[in-house]
């Protein structure tokens, strides 16, 4: 994939990364135009409106790109996924991987003026493990947490949980005030819409429908930080018309693919804009179709194996992605390198070979030529999951398999899908999270389907060897046991394919080529933007 | 005149309260029939969910319920003027309702009665020139705004008057965190209004030029204007007092029975110029399933079209003292 990137250069841009994360002052000898500018005003966008800015138990996407702004979290991530100090410093994990000691930062104040402690801390982490959507999972091992003194908490494990320090991130587990929460329903506080965090901005103004504005914290305890005076969030419903606020410079980032990939390649002629695929690795996508194996015909591997054969992922990458992305090979994304395994069964495009395998499974084609009929739901996201939906109903019929496609909107989709169970095959995106544990076991393990909850494992796929493996890397404390656990699980998840994965999506962010150090980290703008500066 | 029309205010009122209960009634139970609701969409937009964090979701929600109890609930709370809970926003409806509320009357305010003036004077033009080159390229212009989709019209305002010219702002209400006051204020947020406001009255232009044409040279044909310029009144004279204002009570009747729709042209209007009124919250809500919003729109909207339509009769009684307002 090339990616024209204009007025960047990402060999100062990681050198400037690395001298500004250690915390260390900026050495003279960088060049004028590297050193970074006080204030400013960056204007964020954002679609949709977020429902809250702290995701404690409502992690929907708007609100967890702008929270870390506010709230932030133990520790960030570096690009290469290196921990980046933020409010733990340093932290040990005892060789059994039943206890794990934090320290934490000291000196620092919430936005009200309140010291920020290890009770906090404690607080935060049971209350993800009561109310957050994956906290559930993250912190299902997690006994208890002990506070020995202001600046230190140590985590009781059940069982290792070898996942947990990549979770810890203030997008996945953000640190919230005990004052303010404690007692109180974490669902329907109000400071969920007018948060107090430790971050670098604070919460000033939500117009609902219009905007939001977060202010500089001048008490950030990185000092000197954040360099932006002021973040203005806006919200423009329609992608059109979001395209044109950055034409016009009328907002200067926006992340999470903001606008239509037809609207990519007319917006990266324009010389005031960068396009930036960095800063997504921390929770990456994969586009799949997902086969319902309790329909006759997809619970036969062979007519998963022949849809494998007759779909070209190719062309669905360059003509419904525009080439932003690679094609996926199994369930684990590229970007997740530690983890990823290329050596699985492939399924070249090959027609021929996929009528064979439909006639071994019994299907021959009637006089129209016909073999079955299914119905096709694509996730009703973007319009790329019915533009592959539609390249799929060409793609099988060559095949001799009839697609019906049908369209309809989130909550129609959600229920047809997770909870009537009426439906043949979809297309959707998966989201991988920081981890496989975390978000790749989901959809393969056999004790996650559950009718009604979206995104469990919608194929009723049941392998025990695949339980097995998942479950060992689960605890699994060797680094290298636990990825070859996974290569295992990839392998095996190949041949059966619930689950044909066709795209690893690579994420994009569209900033103005006035905005430095937006992409410093692994989760890219979703994180504190504390070095983000603006030039004229 | 006044003493004439309050009794028909009061009984026009009275009469539009089973009008306004059939709406509740109608959209609670119509708007639930669609599948899923608010706890599927927000664990779907968190991208995973347990079946506990959706059980509690429901239940923080009253969707657990039959809906026949969440029915009661929800009549019960309007008795107490609640509106519910929005759960997309977290905040009381009647809090959502009430922020956007003056934004979309502004935006429809506007939009109308600018389409009414530009309206009304190109058909006064075009029935005084009736047949001439003017009319018929008056009548080839309104056409045009008449058929335009107006997501279509809002986009292309934008791509000449924002992208383009540079002139005006694409999206938003005004300049966020602007300092000053008054008038400044005042022309800051007009900046914002015109392309909204002029995207959302071409149709509506269009309707009242060509209505005002052919009132008006319908009124032509009466004996009282033949007998006006018998008696040698100017022709301008009886072209404003004779014949355009016993014209404009069909183009007020119109004009009040679109106030409603302007209310729905305003949802596509608001959403692609990231306009914070009624009609965005509208759409959001009903994708977001957030049933206790929307039915609070439609609530606010039918009393609103209500309230018109008898504003409009009584404007009718005052053009016209003809017209019978029993």
């Amino acid at each position: 994939m090339v990616l024209r990137m204009p007025g960047l250069s990402r060999r100062a841009f990681g050198a400037f990364g690395a001298v500004a994360g250690s915390g260390l002052l900026l050495p003279r000898t960088l060049r004028a135009q590297e050193e970074p500018v006080r204030g400013g005003t960056l204007r964020f966008l954002v679609d949709p409106e977020p429902t809250g800015l702290v995701p404690l138990s409502d992690t929907t996407g708007a609100n967890v790109m702008l929270s870390c702004k506010i709230t932030e979290g133990l520790y960030g991530y570096n690009l290469d996924f290196s921990l980046r100090p933020q409010l733990a410093v340093s932290h040990t994990v005892t060789p059994d991987g039943k206890e794990l000691t934090f320290k934490l930062r000291e000196g620092v104040k919430w936005h009200d003026g309140q010291p920020f402690t290890s009770a906090d801390v404690a607080f935060s982490l049971m209350t993800l493990k009561a109310s957050h959507p994956r906290g559930r999972a993250t912190y299902a091992n997690l006994e208890e947490v002990q506070t020995p003194d202001e600046h230190t908490v140590v985590l009781k494990m059940k069982a290792p949980a070898p996942y947990l320090l990549n979770a810890l991130a203030g997008q996945e587990s953000p640190i919230v005030p005990k004052h303010i929460y404690d007692g109180s329903d974490v669902t329907t506080n109000p400071h969920n819409h007018a948060p107090i965090g430790t971050g670098p901005f604070k919460f000033k103004e939500w117009q609902r429908g219009s905007h939001m504005i977060f202010e500089r914290n001048e008490d950030y305890w990185d000092a000197g930080k954040p360099y932006l005076d002021r973040i203005i969030v806006r919200f423009i419903p329609d992608a059109a018309a979001r395209s044109i606020a950055f034409e016009t410079g009328e907002v200067d980032v926006g992340g999470d693919y903001p606008i239509p990939y037809s609207d990519l390649e007319r917006l990266s002629q324009i010389p005031t804009l960068g396009i930036e695929t960095r800063g997504y690795g921390y929770g990456p996508n994969i586009s799949a179709i997902e086969f319902n194996l309790d329909n006759p015909y997809f619970a036969k591997p062979e007519v998963r194996q022949a849809v494998a054969h007759a779909v070209n992922k190719e062309i669905l990458l360059q003509n419904v992605y525009y080439g932003f992305g690679e094609v996926a090979t199994g369930p684990i994304h590229q970007a997740h390198t530690q983890f990823y395994t290329p050596d699985v069964h492939q399924y070249a495009f090959d027609p021929e070979r996929a009528n064979q395998l439909l006639d071994q499974a019994g299907l021959p084609r009637n006089d129209e030529g016909i073999r079955f009929a299914v119905s096709h739901d694509p996730l009703p996201i973007g319009n790329q999951h019915i533009q592959s939906g539609e390249y799929i109903r060409q793609a099988l019929a060559q095949v001799g398999i009839q697609v019906t496609l049908r369209n309809q909107d989130m909550a129609t989709y959600i229920k047809r899908v997770y909870a009537d169970r009426d439906f043949d095959f979809v297309n959707n995106t998966m989201t991988n999270s920081p981890d496989p544990t975390l978000g790749v076991q989901r959809f393969y393990w056999s004790k996650n389907f559950k009718p009604g909850v979206p995104f469990s494992n919608g194929s009723h796929y049941e392998n025990a060897e695949v339980d097995r493996l998942l479950e060992a890397a689960q605890v699994e404390q060797d680094p290298a046991r636990r990825v070859q656990l996974f290569h295992d699980f990839q392998k095996i998840v190949a041949v059966d394919i619930p689950t044909l994965n066709t795209i690893a999506i690579q994420t994009f962010t569209i900033h103005s080529v006035n905005l430095k150090n937006h992409t410093l980290t692994a989760d890219g703008i979703h994180a504190n933007l504390a070095e983000a500066y603006l030039v004229s | 005149m006044s003493l004439r029309l309050l009794p028909v205010f009061v009984r026009a009122l009275v009469r539009s309260l089973p009008t306004v209960v059939i709406i509740v009634v109608f959209n609670f139970f119509l708007l639930n029939m669609a599948p899923g609701d608010a706890a599927d969409v927000l664990a779907a937009e968190s991208g995973a969910a347990t079946a506990e964090t959706m059980a509690a979701t429901r239940a923080r929600l009253g969707l657990d319920l039959p809906l026949l109890d969440q029915f009661l609930n929800y009549v019960s709370g309007l008795a107490h003027l609640d509106l519910g809970f929005s759960a997309k926003f977290g905040v009381p409806v009647l809090e959502v309702i009430l922020g956007r509320l003056p934004n979309t009357l502004l935006l429809m305010v506007t939009a109308l009665v600018f389409a009414l003036l530009v309206g009304i004077g190109a058909g006064f033009l075009m029935a005084l020139r009736a047949g001439s080159l003017l009319d018929r390229a008056i009548s080839v212009i309104a056409l045009f705004f008449y058929s335009i989709p107006s997501f279509w019209g809002a986009l292309m305002l934008i791509v000449i008057f924002s992208v383009q010219l540079g002139w005006l702002p694409s999206s938003g209400y005004q300049t966020i965190g602007f300092e000053g006051s008054g008038l400044e204020l005042a022309l800051d947020m007009a900046r914002y209004l015109v392309l909204p406001a002029l995207s959302l009255s071409l149709f509506f232009i269009a309707i009242y030029a060509r209505l005002t044409r052919a009132s008006m040279l319908e009124v032509y044909g009466q004996d009282y204007v033949r007998t006006a310029v018998a008696k040698g009144l100017p022709p301008g004279r009886i072209a404003l007092r004779h014949v355009l204002r016993n014209a404009l009570v069909p183009v007020t009747t119109v004009a009040g029975i679109h106030f409603g729709i302007l209310l729905g042209g305003a949802i596509v209007t608001e959403t692609v110029f990231a306009w914070p009124g009624l009609g965005s919250l509208a759409l959001q809500a009903v994708l977001a399933r957030d049933f206790a919003v929307l039915l609070g729109i439609l609530l606010l909207s039918s009393v609103l079209v209500i309230v018109i339509n008898i504003a409009t009769d009584l404007l009718h009684a005052w053009l016209d003292p003809r017209v019978e307002v029993s």
